[in-house]
């Protein structure tokens, strides 16, 4: 079993998937609790437009799906920050454009596309230490954030009137927020791809909400939980030559459930 | 008289419908004021724009000479039970340390003296036993005395409450409403309630609010000792006795 460990595919795979757990542990938390899961959703498909974007352009696909997915994320914040009523009407058309138009992209670029599969469903066991580095950037920024910010935004979380009276600057947080959302996804997406992350933002801090006190205590459960699922996914698709995005979500999933169970169970 | 909230010839509308019309007040940081009125009345919209969460359409309103906006610092609101999030995971001491935030906080932590203060403010709405425990075990009427707490922490000189007792029973009410009166010895209370009974029997100044705004002087006698003794006597808490004993004989300064 340690032999895996020797290949460098393997090694990338399993520290990728440990900073990608921290990241969506702390991001997973701040979506779970200020009931964001959607706009998450939104701009995990929404980047796709980027993808194909970048394909057509002839630059690398994740520069492309970056650079798409803050945009949306941009425009997004500015609606749901000013409360639109139709807010999930609104996100439920810029996630289908975002798909419908990296597809359309990507199929008027001349030549095969065999990469975007990857893009839909991850590819943890190719990255490469490029990916690593985004990876690092990224958890670098997510971590500087939520240190600076915590007590300001478990205000803005918990209450956004009473934060926005005790002078907390709300609408920055807000959008730097979503702004973080949008770059989590689109590393997320190396790991279990853009139409799986949302299970990987959601259901460790689901998990971790029931078991914790504190917001910093379910950013630290989820990003366990996180770990666990992606290791074990990791572990699991290689030995039985399994998709590992799939892999991945499907012990995480698994878990969700035996969680909703027991709980039932000993409820009643 | 200091007139420490003015406002004056105050429209706001939303989304072209007029909510508040032609609303004139003045308040002062020595006042119980309990802003009555029916639903959709305007009531919760007159209370943020007091406290600058929204803005008037054409109007002025002045809280200590300034708008609410420059003025935050001075202020402190307790939200609507229903608008807060239950399940959210964070102790009751967390939650009144909010109280302590600030444009100029620093970024890490919260001092010996934050500690402190949030510890008396707990004391004050007697909670403090309760600092530890999680925020989504506690009862309507508890996690609202939290939140007056979170308010009373930032040292605010009025108190801004939107509904307070919505989801407590009248006993806990009753109780709510004596500690709202305490409190007035040295901060301002503006409080919205549509439980007009006891609202009416603490208030020094009552504003009915129905698109425009009409300003009562509490009704006298005001009947406290039958609401304490109502609480403290071990049988049940009679909404019927109390209805009677606020029933007074006020006349609409238009009829009479």
């Amino acid at each position: 079993m340690i032999d895996i460990l020797q290949f460098e595919f393997m090694q990338n795979a399993i520290l990728s998937s440990l900073l990608v757990s921290i990241i969506c542990g702390i991001i997973g938390t701040l979506i779970v609790i200020n009931r964001m899961v959607f706009i998450a959703g939104g701009l995990a498909h929404g980047s796709y437009g980027g993808v194909g974007l970048a394909l057509y352009l002839g630059i690398a696909p994740m520069l492309g799906a970056t650079l798409f997915a803050l945009t949306l994320s941009f425009v997004i914040a500015l609606l749901a920050y000013k409360n639109s009523s139709r807010i999930d009407a609104i996100i439920g058309a810029l996630w289908a454009f975002g798909m419908a138009f990296g597809i359309i992209l990507s199929d008027l670029t001349p030549g095969y596309n065999v990469d975007l599969m990857s893009y839909l469903f991850g590819a943890i066991l190719s990255v490469s230490s490029e990916d690593l580095m985004h990876i690092g950037i990224v958890l670098t920024l997510v971590c500087l954030f939520v240190c600076f910010y915590y007590q300001q935004l478990v205000a803005m979380s918990f209450d956004m009137e009473f934060a926005k009276l005790r002078g907390v600057p709300t609408r920055a947080l807000y959008f730097i927020l979503v702004a973080l959302i949008a770059l989590c996804v689109v590393v997320t997406i190396r790991a279990v791809g853009l139409i799986l992350v949302i299970a990987l933002l959601s259901i460790p801090p689901y998990i971790a909400e029931k078991f914790t006190h504190s917001i910093a205590g379910m950013m630290a459960f989820s990003t366990l939980l996180s770990a666990l699922f992606s290791l074990s996914g990791i572990f699991l698709s290689y030995m039985y030559d399994l998709s590992s995005g799939a892999t991945i979500i499907a012990v995480a999933t698994t878990v969700f459930f035996m969680q909703l169970l027991s709980e039932k169970v000993f409820k009643y | 008289m200091k007139n420490d909230i003015i406002i004056e010839n105050l429209n706001f509308n939303y989304d072209g419908t007029p909510v508040l019309k032609d609303v004139n007040l003045t308040y002062d940081v020595g006042d119980f004021l309990s802003i009555i009125g029916p639903n959709g009345g305007g009531k919760s919209t007159l209370l943020k724009l007091m406290i600058g969460l929204l803005s008037p359409s054409s109007g002025s309103i002045l809280v200590f000479g300034k708008k609410p906006q420059e003025i935050s610092q001075r202020i402190s609101y307790v939200p609507q039970d229903t608008h807060v999030n239950k399940n959210f995971p964070i102790s009751v001491r967390d939650v009144v340390l909010m109280g302590r935030l600030s444009k100029s906080k620093k970024l890490f932590g919260h001092s010996a003296k934050d500690q402190k203060i949030v510890e008396q403010m707990l004391e004050k709405v007697d909670m403090l036993p309760f600092a530890n425990n999680s925020i989504s075990a506690l009862s309507g009427g508890q996690r609202q005395r939290v939140f007056i707490a979170r308010a009373l922490a930032s040292e605010a000189e009025i108190l801004f409450l939107d509904e307070p007792t919505a989801s407590i029973d009248t006993s806990g009410q009753i109780a709510m409403f004596k500690l709202l009166k305490s409190l007035n010895k040295t901060v301002g209370i503006v409080i919205v309630s549509h439980d007009i009974n006891v609202a009416l029997n603490y208030a020094t100044k009552i504003a009915h609010v129905d698109k425009t705004l009409y300003m009562h002087d509490a009704p006298i006698p005001q009947n406290t000792t039958l609401f304490d003794a109502q609480r403290t006597s071990k049988q049940h808490v009679c909404p019927v006795e109390i209805i009677c004993a606020t029933r007074c004989n006020h006349i609409h300064k238009e009829l009479s």
